[in-house]
């Protein structure tokens, strides 16, 4: 049994035992758990991905005459304003004005909030467009301007739903080639996707939310940040295997970070055909190695992780809750599965050469005293149902 | 017997020459021809593989130079940007080739067999991350 504190006193102090999710099953394999557990101090974690509930709140600054934004433009990617008078929120899947979308079928998608993002982070000029109705202390009406991250008071990414703890594999059944979030589709099963880091990934390592509560410190795409509340769509409520992983989506993250401190490689602008734009981000989680269940729990392997394979055609888009079959992430990552009787070529929308590339960053930074961590404030609800959205008919409600 | 991929590129002076075509009937050489375009400025880009005696390669080669087309060895017609890609492996299923492909399950690195690579461009249409690019 080991305590925050002594944890970090170990981290401080340079002699902390750090382990990556990809090495430390080998470790208590040969050490044993027992061993292990008084050994190893921390086991960091890692995710790279699209992550389409990302976003960043930013502050303008004001100038003279002053201005109450009611309407803003980032590089044409219009910004929610319905906040304080230069406050915006830019989300990662708003698209630029005027893209075609989906008109000339499929679109392209070239540009958005993400690759706005992935700007900012790159210090990279960026134009402002806004607008608003002129009020006696904020008289300006319009106002046209190129600034940098720099320039801004705040740039705080706010990430609704980030990590999730697992992830549904899609593929597609019917005779036309579909475009999903998940990357274009073959017809009759020619190839599916997945997106999960497996065995790196932050919350298959600790299940149960042991130690990634809220207030957790994380690593998010360079800059120390912090799980700020539970994910939207957090239901963990599903089945799992023995060891607590869970068979679906279940948990999430809702992420912060100052993004002034991120580094560019790990904030990627999406462009995915005939779907939209999104944000790719890169994710560390340390765990604190407490006691030997949380150790045990970190050993989890890609072939321990289960999915499930859906149909994007038409069970996914119709919500049959069909699954066409079951497969794990040691299957996976061969390249190509036996499915239905069926030679498959496998696509992933993760990146798990990253994931382990920040998870050795993590690592480093933990050994080094430069990343301590921190405990909880508050743990993730452990159960908790998703709701569906019921359609009603207005005599229905009066 | 050897083949090798070459980038060719045709000025606009000698881009309606059947270059392509002394290639086989004079020097006795397989062409297979992956992608070829004629721009609006009337220069040609061609993508193409050519197999033949050793012998007999080299001197098609040189007949092309002395006809004043550009012959790139090295150079491929599509062009993936290690550090714009994420290593997400969204091409992977793509690639009819296996051009692009893990040779590693431990690192999961993505690498791009340029040889192996056909020029069908589906790694361009289908990288979330815009790593793959064409020349031309």
């Amino acid at each position: 049994m080991k305590s925050y504190e002594e944890i970090n006193e170990k981290i401080a102090s340079g002699k902390a035992v750090v382990l990556t999710a990809d090495e430390v099953s080998d470790y208590v394999d040969q050490k044993g758990l027992a061993k292990a557990a008084e050994e190893i101090d921390v086991v960091t974690t890692a995710t790279f991905g699209a992550m389409c509930s990302s976003g960043a709140f930013v502050n303008f600054g004001q100038c003279a005459p002053k201005i109450r934004i009611t309407e803003a433009w980032i590089d044409d990617v219009l910004a929610y304003s319905g906040v304080a008078a230069v406050d915006a929120y830019i989300g990662a899947t708003q698209l630029r004005q005027n893209d075609p979308e989906n008109m000339y079928y499929p679109g392209e998608f070239r540009f958005g909030g993400g690759h706005v993002i992935e700007k900012l982070v790159a210090g990279k000029q960026c134009q402002l467009f806004a607008l608003s109705y002129g009020t006696d202390e904020y008289p300006r009406r319009e106002l046209r301007t190129w600034f940098t991250i720099d320039d801004l008071n705040q740039a705080i990414m706010v990430n609704p739903r980030n990590c999730y703890q697992n992830y549904n594999v899609a593929t597609n059944l019917s005779d036309r080639t579909i475009y999903t979030y998940l990357g274009a589709l073959k017809p009759h099963m020619k190839n599916l996707t997945y997106s999960s880091a497996g065995q790196l990934s932050p919350l298959l390592n600790d299940p149960l939310y042991r130690t990634i509560g809220i207030g957790t410190a994380v690593w998010l795409a360079g800059a120390r940040g912090h799980v700020y509340a539970e994910g939207t769509q957090h239901a963990p409520s599903i089945s799992r295997t023995p060891g607590g992983v869970p068979t679906g989506g279940a948990g999430t993250l809702a992420l912060t970070a100052d993004m002034k401190q991120m580094k560019g490689r790990y904030v990627r602008g999406v462009s995915l055909k005939g779907y939209g734009v999104s944000l790719a981000l890169g994710v560390g989680v340390p765990i604190p190695i407490l006691d030997e269940d949380v150790l045990l729990k970190t050993t989890v392997r890609d072939r321990d992780i289960p999915a499930e394979v859906i149909d994007y055609s038409s069970d996914y888009p119709n919500k049959t809750g069909k699954v066409l079959a079951h497969v794990n992430y040691a299957d996976l990552k061969k390249g190509n599965i036996e499915l239905l009787g069926k030679r498959v070529e496998v696509s992933s929308m993760s990146s798990y050469a990253m994931a382990l590339e920040i998870a050795e960053l993590l690592k480093e930074e933990v050994r080094s005293g430069s990343f301590l961590l921190s405990r909880p404030l508050q743990p993730l609800p452990v159960e908790q149902e998703l709701k569906s959205l019921k359609i009603r008919k207005e005599d229905e409600v009066r | 017997m050897i083949q090798k991929k070459f980038l060719l590129n045709f000025s606009k002076e000698v881009s309606e020459q059947p270059h392509i075509y002394h290639l086989v009937k004079d020097y006795d050489l397989i062409v297979n021809i992956f992608r070829a375009k004629i721009t609006d400025e009337a220069e040609g880009f061609m993508i193409l593989e050519i197999s033949g005696e050793k012998d007999a390669l080299r001197k098609g080669i040189a007949y092309l130079r002395d006809q004043n087309v550009g012959v790139g060895e090295a150079e491929k017609g599509v062009v993936w940007d290690e550090e714009r890609c994420t290593q997400c492996g969204n091409c992977l299923s793509h690639c009819p080739t296996h051009a692009l492909r893990i040779d590693d399950p431990a690192t999961m690195h993505i690498i791009f067999d340029a040889e192996a690579c056909i020029e069908c461009l589906a790694c361009i249409k289908n990288c979330p991350y815009g790593a793959c690019t064409s020349v031309f």
